[in-house]
């Protein structure tokens, strides 16, 4: 029967009018030709004509309206069509009677709740019913015959935002509370609801029952969240559930769509979605012509799924046509790609542009080989007659990426760990920095760091300790050489035709350097060893009676020794980035290198034997090119090179550079290392960082909680003292004395000391120093 | 009334005096407040575990004297420090040296020197900028921006527009995020509110924060507590009242009377829509005349604090004048903390606002069923008259309150009393403090202090967040 009634006259197109004031709350009667829109100054009654809205009917009238024409709600009666209910923020339920013969069509006044009325609502057969729903935590059910409530429901607890009667049980009806509860009461038991549950975190703005299934009930709250439960059952169930992007205000089934319904939100956003409950995470259409929020939503029809009518705080009125809607399925992307933490790349697209035979030349289909390197996942949904989404199968591919192929990132963890960002005279840190980077197979980066030595180390200095070195020592030349080949590796392979006659020779005696380079050069304790380096010249001598003997060579000459013939060797083969790679795109980066490549090679050519770079070229001259080139390699995404040199030059170029900029360019760099967990790295980064944001990172979190060793309880005031048992918590195992200082401990067996009481012990025992048996370790 | 000014005045250039001369003692009174005697305060705190961890983590383990005498309400102080340390130490869109720096903004406008020494000590425990502490010309432009709003916040926050917030977040050298000026703007309602806290409840300055050397030494000169110093003369040991009349023993009966008269009289109370009205305008009208006496004229003295002012003397104006264009009424439920200002602060600065709302609603809703010496009442009206009472005073109406209420259950004493601390509380005196609600605990007047407190916070919030929504659509 209900199909019966369907319209057959509703036409029109998606249209607005302006209304006067912003808007609380729409309604439709019955027939769906008439809407009327209430809120704090505005109370009127539209037409719904076929090319526009018509003012029908303004409800507010009198001399100096009252606070019961201020409507937070508003409700034509689906059964009457000449009463409707307003809820006023002063606490009235008004009735209007558009029947009634005068100017004022207002029919009753109930005043019983003390706070705000959320909402009123008419039962949807019976006549006479009307339900409040009221800030004050009570719901009131009237007999429009009578003067007053016939019964007050007591949610027992805050706010009632809503109140929705269920279509298909006659006694039924749900309320949703400002705490995230929802009860369904019995109009029959004002005593006690028959079921609650919560639905949310924060407050639930509004419920709807399905107007079909019987016992769906969608709520939408604060917290972003539209839930479909079903009450069906002995428990109550989430079966949907839909993230919003806003708090939701209303929510409202789509008439003859059993899995739509449509949403508004209380703030920043003003669009109106329509959902497909199976699909929660893009909107099945949007309408987007508001300009403030949405306040209320009602589609026209109960039983027509083509229109939708809206008012906002923006004063306007609107009928949308579900054709009109935008579709953001359509505008989407179904193709997905992501990389993974070790380089992995995942790609999901639909079949069919999957399984077309791969094209020549694409770079990603010949890294596809097919078997054991590919998981497909197909989805199959059964297709469904109402559904009217396009039946989609997606595959899901993995590229794995080979060791030490491009993609990874391990030049990344590698450079990280390797680079020196000070503890050494800026020349050495840049040397070192270079061959790091040489020994990666970055040539260009290697090459900027020489390039930044020669720019601004002090003059003079390397040429005259090297040959002092030179002359001291006996095996010196051999490694010389060594590090000589090491530093153009790179460079030899592409410029062999002039270079290589050069180093032949060289090459001939490096054999058995080479090995001691190969096994020892990648030992993590560079930096201990370069301390020593710096002592003193004799000290370096008895070291080399070592077996260690081969490695501080290699540390210890490439800052001093080679300076003069690097030089000859590096500067031709420099601008070689540029011409070898055309296709990248490096025009300003490759530009400032040859810049100030020309610049220094000249004067080397000049005075070879002399100063590397003429007194008369402050190092101030060059900080414009470099600053450009940070902001280069930082474009690039290498940031890691950007702040390393920036670390690295330190006052030498900080000025140049706007303090926001290298903020920025911290922040990402210590992101990265953060997500490689290279805490080390990290935090030395943010020890030497000179903005003052980033060295207050080290100041969050700094708060270490310790329990009482004897009762247990957290520690407050002293670190060593508990206040409660008055027992000194933390004494040291091998002195047993109070610890106030360095507290170490093992973290198996929790017992420590002195940090160097406890390093003395463990060198000669293996046990802990406490007896417990634990064999504790000190790295 | 007259009377009270010239003793302060008198008092404050004895002090002067006295200052130039010798070394002063550095405690007005012993304890934590100088409102309240000492053991009311101590031992009065069964605080849960969880805030005890809480302490021992941002204080180690020290409590200073705002913790003390808010801890005479262990729920909301929870509430309270959870909050707090959110905003200043946890994840957060503003650096932690400008969240101190912004307290330290807040609170110089009340002249609240409790707190700038605090956070000045904070501050400077970060290490960063600390020739900021100079003075506010040598902090960043971007921070100096932020002084516009400050003075509006604190003392007219009604005038608050969309052109403010505009002209802070408008692309440029200086501009801020959206989200960083949510935080700014909770820090400065806060430390507003605070300031609000301290003043109404006497807290003493913290003497481990005044012994700092340098730098804070002398923003914190001694007998500075930020408070009228007449209260030298009567001090809290001595419980001997001057003020106290013999006969109200009966004001308590009165006010339970009344309320009682009220709860009764709702029912049948059908007040017209004018009349309501009327009662909204009345009590706001009245607010006007409810002035702490005879400060008007008087010049604040120049304080160490003053370096963190920017225009000292806008300052507190009535929402309602006579005889001129009043700003238009906010209405309440036209944008609602619970519906509209949660959302908005919540999507710009993640988990504030639960924080917050948890904070309001604990404020709001704690009672003990107690009044002075009588259990089991529901004290839900007069907390709801004085919350009210101070959003009436900001111009913030709602609809579904009649106003009439606020007028039967506060005396005008306390009017007074209220009006002074969420308004201008640097003006606040212990004769204001002692002059309501004779009968009653010390406790129950902290608790007072906390409704109007978070009162003034939210309404400072609804006015700004209310711009900033209005900005961004």
């Amino acid at each position: 029967m209900e199909k019966l009634t369907r319209v057959s006259t509703i036409s029109g197109r998606t249209m607005f009018c302006h209304l006067d004031a912003p808007a609380n709350a729409i309604s439709v009667c019955r027939d769906a030709t008439q809407v009327v829109v209430a809120g704090r100054n505005i109370f009127k009654i539209y037409g719904l004509e076929e090319d526009g809205f018509v003012e029908r009917l303004n409800l507010r009238v009198g001399r100096k309206p009252s606070l019961n024409f201020s409507c937070a709600d508003v409700m034509w009666h689906q059964m009457e069509e000449n009463l409707l209910a307003t809820a006023a923020t002063n606490g009235a339920v008004v009735m209007w009677n558009l029947a009634r013969p005068c100017r004022n069509k207002q029919e009753q006044l109930f005043t019983e709740h003390k706070r705000t009325v959320n909402k009123v609502c008419f039962h949807p057969t019976e006549v006479n019913m009307l339900l409040s729903g009221s800030q004050d935590g009570f719901m009131k059910c009237f007999d429009l015959r009578k003067k007053e409530s016939v019964s007050t429901f007591s949610g027992q607890s805050e706010s009632v935002r809503d109140v929705q009667f269920s279509i298909k049980d006659y006694f039924t009806f749900a309320a949703s509370f400002e705490n995230g509860n929802v009860q369904l009461w019995d109009i029959r038991r004002p005593d006690r609801y028959e079921r609650m549950f919560t639905a949310h975190t924060g407050p639930v703005f509004c419920c709807d029952w399905h107007p079909e299934d019987r016992g769906w009930l969608a709520t939408g709250g604060r917290d972003k969240m539209v839930k479909v439960w079903d009450m069906s059952t002995s428990r109550v169930k989430e079966i949907y559930c839909v993230q919003t992007i806003a708090s939701v205000a209303r929510v409202k089934w789509r008439p003859e769509r059993r899995y739509h319904l449509a949403t508004c939100s209380m703030m920043v956003d003003h669009n109106i979605y329509v959902w497909d409950v199976r699909r929660p995470f893009i909107p099945f259409a949007t309408f987007e012509e508001h300009k403030d929020v949405t306040t209320g939503i009602v589609w026209r029809h109960q039983h027509d799924p083509y229109y939708l009518l809206s008012g906002s705080k923006d004063s306007t009125l609107y009928q949308h046509m579900f054709k009109d809607a935008s579709r953001p399925v359509d505008r989407a992307n179904p193709e997905g790609l992501c990389f993974g933490l070790f380089g992995d790349l995942a790609f999901a697209a639909k079949e069919s542009l999957m399984s077309a035979p791969p094209s020549v030349g694409d770079v990603g289909r010949k890294t596809y080989p097919g078997g054991d390197r590919r998981y497909p996942i197909f989805f199959f949904k059964k297709p469904d007659v109402t559904e009217q989404f396009e039946q989609v199968s997606s595959a899901l591919s993995v590229f794995e990426s080979e060791a030490g192929s491009s993609v990874g990132m391990d030049w990344f963890i590698n450079t990280a760990q390797s680079y020196l960002l000070s503890g050494k005279p800026f020349g050495e840190l840049c040397e070192h920095n270079a061959q790091v980077a040489k020994r990666l197979n970055r040539p260009q980066e290697s090459t900027t760091w020489t390039m930044l030595r020669i720019m601004f180390s002090e003059p003079a200095n390397p040429s005259l300790s090297s040959n002092h070195n030179l002359n001291k020592s006996g095996n010196l030349p051999l490694v010389n050489s060594f590090s000589m080949k090491e530093m153009s590796a790179a460079l030899s392979e592409r410029n062999k035709e002039n270079r290589q006659d050069n180093l032949h020779s060289l090459e001939t005696n490096l054999n058995n350097n080479d090995e001691n380079e190969e096994t020892e050069g990648s030992e993590g304790q560079a930096e201990y060893l370069f301390g020593d380096a710096e002592l003193d010249d004799d000290d370096l001598y008895s070291m080399e009676h070592d077996n260690q003997a081969a490695e501080e060579p290699e540390y210890l000459l490439p800052q001093e020794a080679f300076p003069l013939r690097h030089e000859i060797i590096d500067h031709p083969s420099a601008p070689e980035p540029v011409q070898e790679r055309p296709e990248s795109p490096h025009v300003s980066g490759s530009e400032t290198e040859s810049t100030c490549l020309t610049s220094t090679e000249s004067f080397s050519l000049i005075s070879v034997s002399q100063l590397l770079f003429s007194p008369h070229l402050p190092p101030k001259f060059f900080c414009p090119i470099v600053k450009e080139m940070l902001c280069y390699y930082a474009e690039q995404g290498d940031v890691q090179m950007a702040v390393s040199v920036l670390i690295v030059l330190g006052d030498r170029i900080r000025k140049e550079i706007d303090e926001l900029t290298q903020e920025h360019w911290y922040m990402s760099y210590i992101d990265l290392l953060q997500r490689f967990e290279l805490w080390n790295v990290s935090n030395e980064v943010i020890k030497l960082s000179t903005c003052g944001a980033i060295m207050c990172l080290n100041q969050t979190s700094t708060t270490l909680h310790i329990n009482c060793s004897n009762c247990k309880r957290p520690m407050s005031n002293k670190g060593w003292i508990c206040d409660r048992c008055h027992q000194c918590a933390s004494v040291c195992a091998v002195c047993h004395h109070v610890v106030k200082g360095l507290f170490v401990w093992c973290q198996g067996c929790s017992h420590g000391g002195h940090l160097e009481h406890v390093m003395e012990w463990l060198k000669h025992s293996k046990h802990c120093p406490a007896g417990c048996g634990h064999l504790c370790e000190y790295t | 009334m007259n009377g009270t000014a010239d003793i302060c005045n008198h008092c404050r250039n004895m002090i002067r005096e006295k200052e130039k001369g010798m070394k002063m003692s550095r405690h007005i009174s012993t304890g934590p407040s100088s409102f309240i005697p000492e053991n009311e305060i101590i031992g009065a705190m069964p605080l849960n575990d969880s805030t005890v961890m809480f302490l021992d983590e941002e204080f180690s383990g020290r409590m200073d004297n705002l913790t003390q005498v808010m801890g005479l309400h262990p729920h909301y102080l929870q509430a309270f420090l959870r909050c707090h340390y959110y905003l200043l130490r946890m994840d957060g869109p503003l650096p932690l040296h400008y969240r101190h720096y912004i307290a330290i903004m807040a609170a110089a406008r009340h002249q609240c020197s409790t707190l700038v020494c605090q956070h000045v000590q904070e501050f400077e425990q970060i290490g960063v900028c600390s020739d900021w502490l100079r003075g506010l010309e040598f902090c960043p432009q971007r921070l100096r921006n932020l002084n516009e709003i400050n003075k509006i916040l604190a003392h007219r926050p009604w005038l608050i527009t969309k052109q403010h917030i505009q002209a802070l977040v408008k692309t440029g050298e200086h501009s801020w995020s959206l989200a960083e000026l949510v935080h700014a703007v909770v820090l400065l309602a806060h430390f507003h509110a605070l300031a609000s806290f301290v003043f109404g409840s006497g807290v003493n300055p913290d003497p481990e924060v005044t012994e700092v050397n340098g730098v804070t030494d002398d923003i914190c000169p001694p007998a500075m507590a930020g408070l009228c110093t007449c209260h030298l003369t009567n001090s809290n040991q001595g419980n001997r009242n001057p003020l106290r009349n013999p006969d109200t023993g009966s004001e308590l009966e009165a006010l339970m009377e009344r309320m009682k008269r009220l709860l009764e009289e709702r029912e049948d109370d059908d007040a017209s829509e004018e009349e309501m009205f009327t009662r909204f305008e009345k009590e706001k009208k009245e607010s006007l005349l409810v002035v702490s006496a005879g400060f008007d004229e008087e010049v604040v003295p120049p304080s160490p604090v003053a370096r963190f002012v920017d225009d000292p003397s806008f300052g507190y104006q009535d929402f309602a004048r006579h005889g001129e264009d009043n700003p238009p009424t906010f209405k309440a439920q036209d944008y609602t903390w619970e519906d509209h200002g949660f959302s908005l602060v919540n999507r710009l600065y993640s988990d504030i606002g639960h924080l917050l709302d948890d904070k309001f609603r604990t404020a709001c809703d704690l009672t003990y069923y107690n009044m002075a010496s009588h259990e089991g009442v529901d004290t839900s009206m007069l907390r709801r008259a004085l919350f009210n009472y101070v959003h009436c005073m900001y111009g913030i109406r709602y609809d579904d309150y009649d106003y009439g209420e606020v007028n039967q259950l506060l005396e005008r004493n306390l009017k007074v009393y209220i009006k002074t601390v969420t308004c201008y509380p640097e003006r606040t005196t212990r004769r204001m403090y002692e002059s309501y609600w004779h009968q009653f605990r010390h406790s129950e007047k902290v608790h007072v202090n906390l409704l109007l407190m978070e009162a003034r916070m939210q309404a400072e919030l609804l006015y700004a967040l209310r711009a900033i929504t209005h900005y961004m659509t």
